[in-house]
């Protein structure tokens, strides 16, 4: 493993001045000027009061209100994850009923505006006043109540926010499931493993790598798109601060308030995709192939390395 | 049904894929611990007929015994029935494959690609399956690298990887199609000799190989196929030093 040539090659590395780039400096330049005075001229706008944007910005009730959204997003996006699966495996599979009801759920949820459908799961209460759940044509009742107090609005949010991503999502499984080459399966095969076995070890794991970075824009595009809920009543960040502003008129005060939550959360997202990111880069990439190093402390400790030398 | 000693009993097997006939009534039987290679031009369909072994292909006529078990069917005299997927993985349990491109898992390391399945389809606890692993593994001259990725292996040593992977489920017949087809010459040697000592443990093996080194050390029978018929099969000695069809001459006139 160890090959003293090879180290000492670095010797003779060629030593070369560096390309200038001037043009950067300028350009750099430039739009340091552009934004700063963008900043400066929103900064010291009259009709701006700062000193509002200050004292809500940690407001216990716009602080709330953002708790409410990163827990709609997540619970969405949990409950969008595993129907998309089911829904591109569907989509995948050789029944034409599944593939039938798959594709009709897609289209349905990807053709209508998400707020059509939002307001549609909040006025569920118009057309169904009370909801049963029971065994059909029979009198087995397991649940029966008021749509409005069986789906509140924030479940009636999660539901349409959920139902909505599911079908965006749904293809973006499918696009992974495709990803992975046919030998994969054929191998999985050959070695017993059922369908849904290798599905879950063999061929998810793999295409969560072409998964995970579009599933990374629709988690930030759910982010946001929970401001939607407001139309509802829905406690969640816009809404409080559009409450807010309805009674003190800092109107633009407020979204600005909203508006940095909103980039502060939609940046710390990026944090879990990137770990996300490498833990199904495994085996694909030297930089994450050690990811997992650990677990075994075998005979081979610096596989990377070992690679370079057998080139 | 069949004879006690074959592990593969293929009787008239037929396969088209719309009009294109790829099989046209392949008869084919090997006995219990016997090594028997295909040979034959591409196209021929020996790899189609490889992987029908094993129903990765079904096959439109003829029949397919492997240990007297007839394969991807159930026959209930007048006529067959088609089995579960579930009771055609269980067949397949007993018969191991290796591929022309490997097809390891990218995403587990060498150790994990072969304890997978043992693990997950057979149940052995995780412990045991690692020990059996590892010395999998050492058999096929790869014990260090067990904690590499695919990617991270040569041509070679991912072929290897791949036939312990296959041989962890104890299989009673192994399938090789076009082994060393996709390996830099110099890494071909390696899996050979693999696949040579598994021979002389009395594995039965069925392979699909363009290696006549190979096939003269190591099949017990030697057959040529070509245009999905065999044309001409027996000893080593007798297809590749003395063949008695035109056909045989020319291709083996050809890769020699």
């Amino acid at each position: 493993m160890s090959n003293p040539e090879i180290r000492e090659a670095h010797v003779d590395d060629i030593v070369a001045t560096p390309l200038r780039h001037p043009w950067r400096w300028v350009s750099g330049a430039i739009l340091f000027f552009l934004v700063g005075s963008l900043i400066w001229s929103l900064y010291s706008a009259e009709s701006v009061d700062h000193t509002v944007i200050a004292k809500y910005l940690f407001n216990p009730n716009i602080l709330q209100g953002a708790v409410m959204t990163l827990v709609i997003t997540a619970i969405s996006m949990f409950i969008a994850t595993i129907l998309a699966v089911a829904l591109a495996v569907m989509k995948l599979s050789t029944n034409p009923l599944l593939k039938l009801v798959s594709n009709a759920f897609i289209g349905f949820f990807r053709g209508t505006p998400l707020l059509l459908q939002i307001v549609f799961w909040g006025y569920l209460g118009i057309i169904y006043p009370t909801l049963t759940f029971g065994i059909p044509f029979t009198n087995i009742v397991f649940v029966e109540g008021q749509t409005s107090k069986l789906v509140p609005s924030l479940v009636a949010g999660i539901i349409a926010l959920s139902l909505n991503e599911a079908a965006y999502a749904a293809e973006i499984v499918r696009a992974g499931l495709l990803s992975v080459d046919r030998g994969q399966t054929e191998a999985a095969k050959s070695l017993g493993m059922s369908g849904g076995y290798t599905l879950r070890k063999i061929v998810l794991p793999q295409a969560m790598r072409v998964i995970l970075p579009p599933m990374g824009n629709e988690t930030i595009s759910m982010l946001k798109s929970t401001s939607m809920l407001q139309v509802i009543a829905v406690m969640e960040l816009y809404t409080r601060a559009t409450m807010i502003s309805s009674q003190n008129l800092a109107q633009i005060e407020l979204l600005v308030v909203a508006a940095f939550w909103y980039l502060v959360m939609t940046s710390i997202l990026s944090v879990p995709q990137y770990y996300l990111e490498k833990k199904y880069g495994r085996g694909f990439d030297a930089e994450s192939a050690g990811f997992r190093f650990i677990k075994f402390s075998g005979a081979s400790k610096k596989p990377a390395k070992a690679k370079q030398v057998g080139k | 049904m069949t004879k006690k000693n074959l592990m593969v009993d293929a009787r008239s097997v037929r396969k088209h894929y719309g009009s294109n006939e790829v099989l046209k009534g392949i008869n084919l039987q090997v006995e219990t611990g016997k090594v028997l290679v295909l040979l034959g031009p591409s196209g021929s369909g020996k790899s189609t007929f490889l992987r029908c072994l094993n129903h990765l292909e079904t096959i439109n006529g003829g029949r397919i015994y492997i240990d007297g078990e007839l394969m991807g069917y159930r026959d209930t005299g007048a006529v067959l029935h088609e089995m579960k997927p579930r009771e055609i993985a269980a067949q397949r349990r007993h018969i191991g494959m290796v591929f022309q491109r490997f097809n390891l898992f990218p995403h587990l390391t060498a150790l994990e690609n072969v304890i997978e399945a043992p693990i997950g389809v057979n149940q052995v606890p995780a412990d045991k399956a690692r020990k059996q692993g590892l010395e999998l593994l050492k058999k096929v001259g790869l014990a260090d690298r067990a904690d590499h990725y695919p990617s991270q292996l040569s041509g070679g040593q991912q072929q290897r990887v791949a036939i312990a992977r296959a041989l962890a489920m104890e299989p009673k017949l192994m399938l090789f199609d076009e082994p060393t087809s996709a390996l830099d010459p110099e890494l071909v040697g390696d899996v050979l000799d693999v696949m040579r000592d598994l021979a002389k443990s009395g594995m039965t093996m069925i392979v699909v190989t363009h290696e006549m080194g190979f096939a003269r050390e190591v099949a017990d029978t030697v057959v040529f196929m070509d245009q999905g018929l065999v044309v001409e099969s027996g000893t080593p000695q007798q297809v590749l030093d003395n063949p008695q069809e035109e056909r045989t001459k020319a291709f083996i006139r050809s890769v020699l």
